[in-house]
């Protein structure tokens, strides 16, 4: 019975051929350092899972941003280990993405053909990292709010067009309710929705390329 | 082989696999619907508390008086309050009726419409007399009253016990 459907579904899906190609296919010897990519994988999907959950309760207005996590942490059953989860998360995937470029770097495996895909993991990364900057003000609290401020103000150090790239970010002069909004927006829709194209091109890359071998004595 | 009571290894590793799994999802399913459905599990209901209404002499015999009140609840991390009135009439020196205002028909908030002498609900029409009766309309039964138990008067203060829910 499910061998039949299985196979109607193979036979009009080509599962089989998709599973040869992503997880079965031939791999170099490697070692534990190989396995950080997918790891960034695994805290990207759980992130997005665990921020889901969040919006449920999370209200992003200066009013009740604070109070909505308070009730979060406090009354909503396992709220304290879903935001949990999403806090320690996010600083674990900046680690991880960064300790995997790392490795990509020291093995030097962004070389041909594989330029492309160091690239879009450059962006990978700073879009992981936009994640965090835009994820750490939500709770509007003090360190957020001045953490936010700070950031803000760096970005202002740019020549010429530094104040309007704070006005931007800030969405104004000042921290305000826009702020809120605007960095709760990139943080849910258009950083994630970046992050998952991206991440499908990535892989699609490391897909038709396999992954290098490590470099041995002779290189 | 198959006959032994022992089980076998990759029926041991099945079960095993299959135990585990369980237990992995139960450790992610129970926090992930527990999460979700907690509010629904506090209904609030039940909540009781005396209102006073006002003095008893302050109403006038034979008219009936909106009396409101709120009571606040919090949902969440808001507080939100509800008004609510009730049509307090003073039958007699030291009698008193009080009606809720809420129509029994779909619950919007009927009027007290002096010139017909009836309450008047404006969404579907429905009349209760003075007495809180059906005259004519939609509505299944007469305007709910406060009464018995859950009305008394207290040194001359009209007081209802009001349940939430
Ligand atoms: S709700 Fe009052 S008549 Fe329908």
């Amino acid at each position: 019975m499910w061998k039949k459907f299985y196979a109607w579904l193979d036979e009009r899906l080509g599962l089989n051929d998709l599973y040869k190609a992503t997880l079965d296919r031939p791999e170099p010897k490697g070692n534990w350092w190989n396995t950080l990519g997918s790891a960034s994988l695994f805290l990207f999907l759980l992130q997005g899972v665990t921020g889901i959950f969040l919006t449920v309760y999370y209200t992003p207005s200066p009013d009740h941003a604070y109070d909505s996590i308070q009730y979060i942490m406090n009354e909503v059953a396992f709220g304290w280990l879903i935001r949990g989860i999403h806090h320690w998360g996010a600083t674990l995937m900046v680690l991880v993405v960064f300790i995997h470029m790392l490795r990509v770097f020291v093995t030097a495996s962004y070389k041909y053909p594989r330029e492309l895909t160091w690239i879009i993991g450059v962006g990978l990364l700073l879009l992981t990292l936009g994640m965090g900057f835009t994820g750490y003000l939500l709770p509007w609290n003090q360190r957020a709010y001045w953490a936010t401020t700070v950031g803000t103000e760096i970005a202002g150090a740019v020549p010429f067009i530094g104040g309007f790239i704070t006005r931007a970010l800030r969405g104004g002069e000042d921290l305000s309710a826009l702020t809120l909004s605007r960095f709760f927006s990139a943080h849910i829709w258009m950083l994630p929705a970046l992050l998952a194209g991206l991440i499908g091109v990535h892989i699609y890359l490391i897909v038709k390329h396999g992954e290098s071998a490590f470099p041995d004595r002779e290189d | 082989m198959a006959r032994s009571h022992h089980i076998g290894r990759r029926d041991f590793i099945k079960l095993v696999t299959a135990a585990v799994g369980s237990f992995i999802a139960a450790g992610i399913g129970i926090p992930a619907i527990g999460y979700l459905i907690h509010p629904a599990l506090k209904t609030g209901q039940g909540k009781e508390a005396w209102i006073p209404l006002g003095p008893l002499e302050n109403f006038e015999i034979g008219k009936p008086t909106l009396v409101n009140f709120t009571r606040t609840r919090v949902n969440g991390w808001e507080r939100t309050s509800n008004s609510y009135g009730v049509y307090v009439v003073r039958t007699s020196a030291d009698e008193v009726v009080v009606f809720s205002n809420v129509c029994t028909h779909l619950g919007c908030r009927v009027n007290w419409k002096e010139e017909i002498g009836a309450y008047v609900c404006p969404c579907h029409d429905a009349e209760f007399a003075a007495d809180g009766s059906i005259v004519r309309g939609p509505q299944p039964r007469p305007l709910d009253r406060y009464e018995g138990e859950a009305l008394r008067i207290q040194d001359g203060i009209v007081e209802i016990l009001f349940t939430e829910g």
